[in-house]
Order: structure tokens, then sequence, then C-alpha cells
């Protein structure tokens, strides 16, 4: 099992799940820009945040964010009707779209590092606010320009420190890193 | 005649984009019913007679492969097409559900005319 990830794979990876999923659900094609790895990435002043866990030998959080005028846009092309402000239709269509977009790089990934999971995205829209994974590894920030909007998929994954023994469901016997 | 469909995802948005998949193809459709896991899945399939199911594998309550294992071990169910639509790439979890008796399997992305494609082969 692998105990390190090649960061610069993993971004390439990234760029070929979100351009796929771009191309292919919503007719858009994004500008790929160079990736980076920091310890808080910065997100939108006003925006929208995905974001979906990675659970197996390698546990962490994958996210989209992007600015709440390209959310309404990928709304705008999945459902084709126009979206003019943050509602449930245009959460729904970020939620969707990391989740095949995180799906795409965890598939991919389980060639590595074996059998994951996803959980099931969260959304969050406001204002200021950051994010902090209690992993003490730094964000690999994969951003895209969409037009002038700026869009921005992160990755922070480390190996699971705790064997998938000492994990169990809450109601359940068994253990959470061994059911895929 | 015209056939009812049932689309079983955890994700509103797939249920929509489903929804308008079908209602562009040519097929003679009647009712387009949603459940949002498993479990409401099962309930819609006893509450109507449904003639095809384009299911996800990753939902909550019951999966996808949970749903489609059960309908197979069920007479009534045993030869009901099942079209799997997921984010499950994965070698094992294509041959999961094949084992399982998937009729047809499309991983997401897709476009409408993979799904109208697979449609066309199963139907």
């Amino acid at each position: 099992m692998e105990d390190k990830l090649d960061q610069n794979q993993i971004a390439d990876l990234v760029r070929l799940a979100t351009n796929d999923v771009f191309s292919t659900m919503l007719g858009l094609e994004l500008k790929p820009l160079e990736s980076f790895s920091v310890a808080e990435p910065e997100l939108p002043p006003a925006g929208i945040l995905s974001l979906i866990g990675f659970a197996g030998s390698w546990v962490g959080t994958g996210s989209m964010s992007c600015s709440t005028a390209l959310a309404c846009q990928l709304a705008d092309a999945l459902f084709m009707s126009p979206h003019s402000a943050v509602e449930e239709e245009v959460m729904d269509a970020v939620a969707e779209m990391t989740n095949m977009i995180l799906g795409y790089v965890k598939t991919e990934l389980e060639e590595i590092l074996g059998p994951m999971m996803l959980s099931i995205p969260t959304v969050i829209y406001g204002r200021n606010f950051i994010k902090r994974s209690l992993h003490k590894r730094e964000w690999l920030v994969v951003p895209f320009l969409s037009g002038e909007e700026r869009l921005e998929i992160h990755i922070c994954m480390a190996p699971d420190p705790a064997p998938p023994m000492e994990r169990i469901r809450p109601g359940s016997s068994k253990p959470l890193g061994l059911h895929v | 005649m015209a056939m009812d469909v049932l689309i079983v995802d955890d994700s509103a948005a797939i249920r929509k984009i489903l929804h308008r998949v079908l209602r562009q193809t040519d097929m003679p459709l009647g009712e387009v019913f949603e459940a949002g896991d498993g479990v409401e899945a099962l309930q819609a399939l006893k509450d109507h007679k449904i003639g095809l199911v384009l299911s996800d594998i990753n939902m909550p309550n019951m999966d996808g492969l949970q749903l489609l294992s059960k309908l197979r071990q069920d007479q009534a169910f045993r030869d009901l097409p099942v079209l799997m639509i997921t984010t499950e790439g994965s070698q094992h979890k294509v041959m999961e559900a094949v084992q399982l008796g998937a009729t047809g399997y499309v991983r997401k992305p897709f476009t409408a005319d993979q799904i109208k494609e697979k449609l066309t082969g199963i139907l």
C-alpha cells in the first residue's frame, strides 16, 4: 500500500476528471491553472463550497468551491433553465458536480490505494467562511477558470492512522474501512 | 403500450436530468416515478407497475446493489430491466453489479445519447 501520493499525479487526475465532467454534463470548457499546496486554502468571499469525505486506507476530504455567479451558471447548464440566485437547484447542481468529479478521482485512486468510500456531499453557502482539516497536511489546490470566474478543487488526504477494525459504524458491527 | 419508469438516486439533480433525458427518447413512456434510495424504490415498485428501473449505486439506507440483489431474489422482479447509472467506475463494482443481475451500466458523467443508446439496447 502506498504511504505517499504524488501531488502532481493527483492534480493531473483532478484536471482530467473536472474537464471530463464539465464537458460531458455541462458542455463547458474550463481553463486549468497551475496547482499548488497550501495549509489553509482561500475561499471566495461570497460563494459556495461542496465537501465530500474519503474513507479507506487513506482518509480525507475533497471539495469544490466557486463564486455564486459560477454556481448559477453550472445550474443553468445542468438543468437547462436560468438561475439568478443560490437556491436548492443550484446547491444540488454543485453537490452533484462535486460528487462526479471526486467519484472519478476516487475510482482512479483505488487502483493505487485499494477500496475507498465517498461520503454524501455537503454544500455550504455563505460569506467569509474558512475550512480546516484536522490532518496536519496541506491541501492540494487545483484551480480552473470558466470565463472570468474561478473554480477550485481542493484535496487533503493522509494514510488512515487507525486500523480499520478500530472504526465501527454506529449501530453496526461492520468495520467502516472494510465495507465498500 | 406505455411503460412506467422508476429513477432511483439520492441526488435530486440527477433524478431531474434523467427525467428530462427519458422524455427526450422515443420510448413509449407512461409515468416516471422517483425514489431517493433503495427502501423508497422497493415501496414504489410495490405501489406501481414499473417496467424499467434506472438506479444509482451509492445511496443512504439501501444502496443500489442491495436493491438489485433484493429485486433478483423476488420472482416478481427477476426479469425487470435495471440500468445502473453511477459514479462507481471501479471494475469490482461493475462486476458485482453484473453478477447481481444488472441489465446495463452507465458511468457518470453521462451524455443523454449514452443513456438513450443503453435504453434502446435494453428494451
